[in-house]
């Protein structure tokens, strides 16, 4: 049925929503393969954001202006938006961060700071980002906290038999990445929820990397928590999502304090909002939201499920060819595999092969990807990675390849 | 091709980085110095022997990196080895200068090293030019033992 779905869009098409693809760098069309780092703004999104700042604009949830009226309507409506796309049952759940790393920072600081005790355990993966691994460093600084990592096999995949033996009562709580942002793994979320559950811990899913490409339903993951970036699924750079189960909200403490969260002040206490507005202390990112609920608009218009067909058929093609030249490694699994993928080649360093593609409009990206233990683990220091969206082609990934048979000629 | 890439990957230094010279232990060295690009993981470990006046008498690297960081780290060993204390110091400002300043003329003095003038025009690559450099310096304030050094101040 998907592939059904597939076929009907006209993926030439929706790259005219998108001014940026329509240039030239250096003198060649713009290959923009760094989608997983950010992706671009369609039109519709660019326009949301110019509407709200030249109708909408004034501070939310206070004026009782007609304007500050209009803004605090979009940005819960974004609320609401965001709830729908992610299946969560109540916007209230839906908690508005800057982005992927600063929701973990909420739920390491927040939740982490009041329930977590010396001796408990925060099960990670040997696969996670940077984002998914420090603020949980931090947290085992400050309070005496275990960190354990599930190990990643060969092939990229997380040793998902050793679970059992990870998950002892002492953990408190699994984080682990949906789709891991250098070798492309989808991890099966729904099965870890499932066994942390058993035993009794919480569940956080980095959605950085799924958020924009396939379905995703809380209810149906089973996770506790969960996040992602704005900016790497259209829309702007600086909003992201918190998504919290709503009893476990309640029973987390503020994060951070200012204007907006607060119920009453008197100058010795205070007392709180309810979530999602206790965690948004200050004037949000109003636009932002906005400028999210836009992009969700966009996608769902395409229909997820189509995107990740999409996508997928791109990041499978590149993988076959890549493999096909001499000299050159792939990561990452064969079979399921999300819209990037990361690869060595003898001929030339990843910071070479990136500056030399460069020079015929060629973006990727070439370095650690914010996954040096992963790096580590594969016995390389960086990686070059092609990562995907709807608007990317088979005939970029042709070019893509003329131009690695250039380097190989070029750096041999 | 555009000449900028011709520029900055000149067939002397992608010779260099094939086969750089100088590279390897030096067991008896003074000191060892490990210097490492966080930003892309790129390492370089370099040994360094001085004379009695305190000049550079043998200079060894070995690690892994970029064609860039590769080939500086070996054009630095060659020009470097026999030279005092003052004229490295001179030659580290003058290399700097060298990748990043907009100044026309590069110093005679830098000889072969000139070829790495192209990396001016990519300032992301600095780093890489930069790092074998940062090791030496690090090398001459120790003065002995062991020591790290990165391109990224902690």
């Amino acid at each position: 049925m998907h592939k059904a779905v597939a076929s009907q869009t006209d993926w030439s098409a929706l790259r005219e929503d998108f001014p940026i693809l329509r240039q030239e760098v250096r003198g060649y069309p713009l290959i923009y393969f760094d989608s997983a780092a950010s992706s671009q703004k369609p039109r519709a999104v660019l326009e949301a954001l110019r509407n709200f700042y030249e109708h909408d604009n004034a501070n939310v949830h206070r004026g009782l202006h007609t304007l500050s009226g209009r803004a605090t309507e979009a940005y819960e409506h974004a609320r609401q938006r965001v709830a729908e796309y992610i299946g969560a049952g109540n916007p209230d759940e839906i908690i508005f961060t800057r982005g992927t790393t600063e929701s973990i920072n909420l739920v390491a600081q927040a939740w982490g700071g009041k329930f977590i005790r010396e001796g408990d355990v925060i099960l990670l993966t040997g696969m996670e980002h940077h984002s998914n691994l420090v603020p949980w460093q931090l947290l085992a600084e400050r309070q005496g906290v275990r960190l354990r990592f599930l190990p990643v096999r060969d092939d990229g995949t997380l040793d998902v038999d050793q679970l059992s033996s990870f998950l002892t009562p002492e953990v408190k709580l699994f984080a682990f990445t949906h789709i891991s942002n250098s070798l492309g793994t989808i991890n099966p979320v729904a099965e870890l929820c499932a066994k942390a559950r058993a035993i009794g811990a919480l569940t956080l899913i980095d959605a950085a990397q799924s958020a924009g490409h396939m379905p995703l339903d809380v209810q149906e993951m089973g996770c506790d928590f969960l996040g992602f970036s704005g900016h790497k699924m259209c829309a702007p750079t600086g909003i992201g999502v918190l998504y919290g189960r709503a009893e476990l909200l309640d029973s987390i403490p503020p994060w951070h304090g200012g204007g907006e969260m607060i119920v009453s002040v008197a100058l010795e206490k205070s007392t709180f909002k309810k979530p999602p507005h206790r965690f948004e202390a200050g004037t949000p990112n109003i636009a932002g939201a906005i400028g999210l609920a836009a992009a969700i608009d966009y996608i769902e218009g395409i229909g997820r499920a189509a995107i990740f067909e999409h996508d997928s058929q791109l990041a499978h093609y590149a993988a076959d060819r890549l493999s096909e030249l001499p000299g050159t490694r792939v990561f990452g699994p064969k079979q399921e595999r999300g819209a990037l993928v990361g690869f060595v080649m003898d001929a030339a360093h990843p910071h070479d092969l990136t500056t030399f593609a460069d020079q015929y409009g060629l973006a990727m990206r070439g370095g650690h990807h914010c996954n040096q233990p992963l790096m580590r683990r594969f016995g390389v220091s960086g990686t070059t990675r092609a990562s995907f969206y709807f608007y990317n082609t088979m005939e970029e990934i042709d070019r893509m390849m003329e131009i690695l048979h250039y380097a190989v000629r070029f750096f041999s | 091709m555009t000449p900028e890439i011709e520029e900055l990957y000149q067939e002397v230094i992608l010779d260099h980085s094939r086969r750089p010279r100088n590279f390897g232990e030096l067991p008896d060295a003074a000191v060892l110095v490990h210097g490492d690009n966080p930003a892309c993981g790129d390492e370089i470990h370099l040994a360094v022997k001085f004379n009695a006046d305190g000049g550079l008498e043998d200079i060894k690297f070995n690690g892994r990196g970029c064609a860039i960081s590769q080939a500086s780290a070996s054009l630095m060993t060659m020009k470097l080895k026999g030279k005092s204390r003052a004229e490295v110091m001179e030659m580290l400002r003058a290399f700097h200068d060298l990748v990043t300043a907009d100044a026309s003329e590069a110093p005679k003095t830098l000889g072969d090293l000139r070829v790495m003038q192209g990396v001016r025009k990519f300032p992301q690559r600095v780093k890489c030019a930069m790092l074998a450099w940062r090791a030496v310096q690090q090398a001459f304030e120790q003065g002995s033992g062991e020591a790290t050094v990165s391109t990224e101040p902690a």
